[in-house]
């Protein structure tokens, strides 16, 4: 079986500066992979070549053995989600209305949402805690709350594989972790693939497999969590002193 | 998601509302026609006046709506494309260039038809100049086809006022009144409301796609829009409806940018119902307008888009703050 996605011989630039040279790595289903960086270093715009929102100056993205091209967006967006990183509503809309959104890529043309679909949203909404504000608009919701309705949308659409940037912006830590554990009971139940744009090392170590730190000049290092993320290599990748700490078998790292 | 039973149901007073629109049209004016005369010019019979009904009034109500619907159409249109509730169909420099072709063939003395030609290649010539700039290396942000747009339409704006201060007074009434938008020069209705019908028709089958455009390009080409082609095609048919409006009365103001704003008020952005009952609500504004603009001072004929300007500034400071609270 093919891999939910696989990068090969990737290059992005942005701006000028180089995010990476000849990046590979495939993704299987159930597998976690967090990317890591400094402020600046290419994250979003390494995540938005792997969703497909923008070229690559080399290299190809498969998703599920075929290229974005061949699959068109609605294929596309059927195989993987996107969380962006920032929510622009120019419109007013209800939440209900927006997570329903979700539901595009597996509505024919002519289709109205079905009752089904109201139903799968009404989940999704409940899933990140949104219960009973499905009739708010949009406009009015907290940095926060609107960050769970992202992710609610995104959980509509249902895809096997998510691609999230900054999934924990503007949440409390208990929406923090409330939002890790569904992806990563999503990704233990459901067997989808997550990739995700963290800026917590220690998150990182608790919810993925493997991560990709991303040093800004260029260099990728991708390699199993237990392994890759150690404090020395952390402090380089960060440009300030690490120190790890253990608690309940957890490792974190607080800065020196 | 609007309820389906409110959906119908404003739907079906808009229906209403453009009935009565044409009712009014049909019946009000210099001579006053009983309805039951007009129904009865309308289905064929010797009635007194029927000629008025048919070949006056009738034609110019058909062409007030057509061009409302194609005004508030392209708006709506507009307002999605631009991700901007304040956009309208002229803020891409369309209208003016409709102007300026239709003030040099005014100038030239033209007859009706060359007017209208050129007003039409004038507004061609905006939007595939405005395309053109904007889309650059292909990367056409909102913004800056908004700005591409508005300087187009300064320069536009610069070249008409040069016509008028040139014209010879005898023309500078006509010329007025183009620029105002005017229904009493307008000929046979059918080709605007060919247009009106099919830029309807082509424009709802995308309307779930249109929904998702408005919250973001990359937020729509995630969720399986192909946003690229979708743009080219709502630029195109906005542009092309707004056109062939101007072309048959002149740049009438603001039934393009309240209409859609309006509607949207009462039953939300979502497209499928928002297209269909702008179109409704657009052109039986603009057929009342016209029936006030040459009743209200008769047997003066005011042009229309004095009368949507008068009605339209104060519904839209009203909105704008109550969107503020």
């Amino acid at each position: 079986m093919s891999a939910l996605i696989e990068a090969r011989g990737l290059a992005v630039s942005v701006g000028g500066h180089v995010v990476c040279r000849d990046l590979g790595f495939a993704l299987a289903a159930g597998e976690r992979l967090a990317i890591l960086g400094r402020n600046g270093a290419g994250k979003s715009t390494l995540l938005s070549v792997l969703a497909g929102l923008r070229p690559a100056d080399a290299g190809e993205v498969r998703l599920g053995g075929e290229t974005y091209a061949a699959l068109g967006p609605r294929a596309a967006a059927q195989r993987r989600g996107w969380l962006p990183q920032r929510h622009g509503d120019a419109f007013a809309s209800s939440v209900l209305e927006t997570a329903l959104t979700g539901r595009h890529p597996h509505l024919g043309r002519w289709d109205w949402e079905s009752k089904r679909d109201a139903e799968i949203a009404r989940t999704a909404i409940a899933a990140v805690g949104l219960a009973g504000m499905e009739q708010r608009d949009v406009q009015t919701l907290s940095g926060g709350e609107r960050q769970r309705l992202a992710i609610a949308t995104l959980l509509t659409q249902a895809p096997p594989l998510y691609l999230l940037d900054e999934p924990l912006a503007h949440l409390d830590l208990n929406h923090q972790i409330a939002v890790l554990d569904l992806f990563a009971a999503a990704a233990r139940d459901r067997c989808a693939g997550v990739v995700m744009v963290l800026h917590e090392p220690g998150l990182a170590d608790r919810y993925c497999d493997r991560a990709l730190l991303v040093y800004g000049d260029g260099r990728c290092e991708l390699g199993a969590c237990r392994e890759l993320l150690t404090a020395d290599r952390l402090a380089e990748l960060y440009g300030h002193p690490l120190k790890e700490v253990e608690s309940d078998g957890r490792r974190w790292f607080i800065p020196a | 998601m609007p309820s389906h039973r409110r959906a119908v149901l404003v739907l079906a007073l808009l229906v209403l509302l453009g009935a009565a629109s044409f009712a009014a049209a049909l019946a009000i004016g210099s001579l006053s026609v009983p309805l039951a005369d007009v129904v009865g010019a309308l289905l064929g019979e010797p009635v007194e006046h029927a000629a008025i009904v048919r070949e006056l009034r009738l034609p110019r109500a058909l062409a007030g709506f057509a061009c409302g619907g194609l005004l508030a159409l392209a708006g709506a249109l507009m307002q999605v494309l631009l991700r901007n509730p304040l956009a309208d169909p002229y803020v891409l420099g369309i209208s003016g260039g409709a102007g300026v072709g239709a003030m040099f063939a005014i100038l030239l003395g033209f007859a009706a038809a060359g007017i209208n030609g050129l007003a039409f290649l004038g507004a061609l010539a905006a939007m595939f100049v405005v395309f053109g700039l904007a889309h650059g290396d292909g990367a056409w942000t909102q913004t800056r086809l908004l700005l591409t747009g508005v300087i187009v339409a300064a320069g536009c704006g610069a070249l008409v006022a040069l016509m008028l201060s040139i014209a010879p007074e005898h023309k500078l009434r006509g010329m007025l009144f183009w620029l105002m938008g005017d229904l009493s020069q307008t000929g046979a209705p059918w080709a605007a409301l060919a247009v009106l019908a099919a830029g309807f028709a082509v424009s709802l089958p995308f309307a779930r796609e249109l929904n998702l455009l408005a919250r973001g390009q990359d937020t729509a080409q995630s969720l399986g829009v192909d946003v690229k082609r979708l743009r080219y095609a709502v630029y195109g048919i906005a542009s092309l409806v707004t056109a062939v409006a101007v072309t048959s009365a002149g740049s009438i103001g603001f039934v393009g940018l309240v209409v859609p704003h309006l509607v949207r008020l009462a039953i939300g952005n979502d497209q499928r119902l928002l297209l269909p009952a702008a179109v409704l609500a657009g052109g039986a504004l603009l057929t009342f307008a016209d029936t006030l603009a040459r009743t209200v001072v008769a047997p003066q004929q005011l042009p229309v888009g004095v009368l949507t300007a008068l009605i339209g500034v104060p519904v839209f400071l009203f909105l704008l703050a109550r969107h503020r609270q």
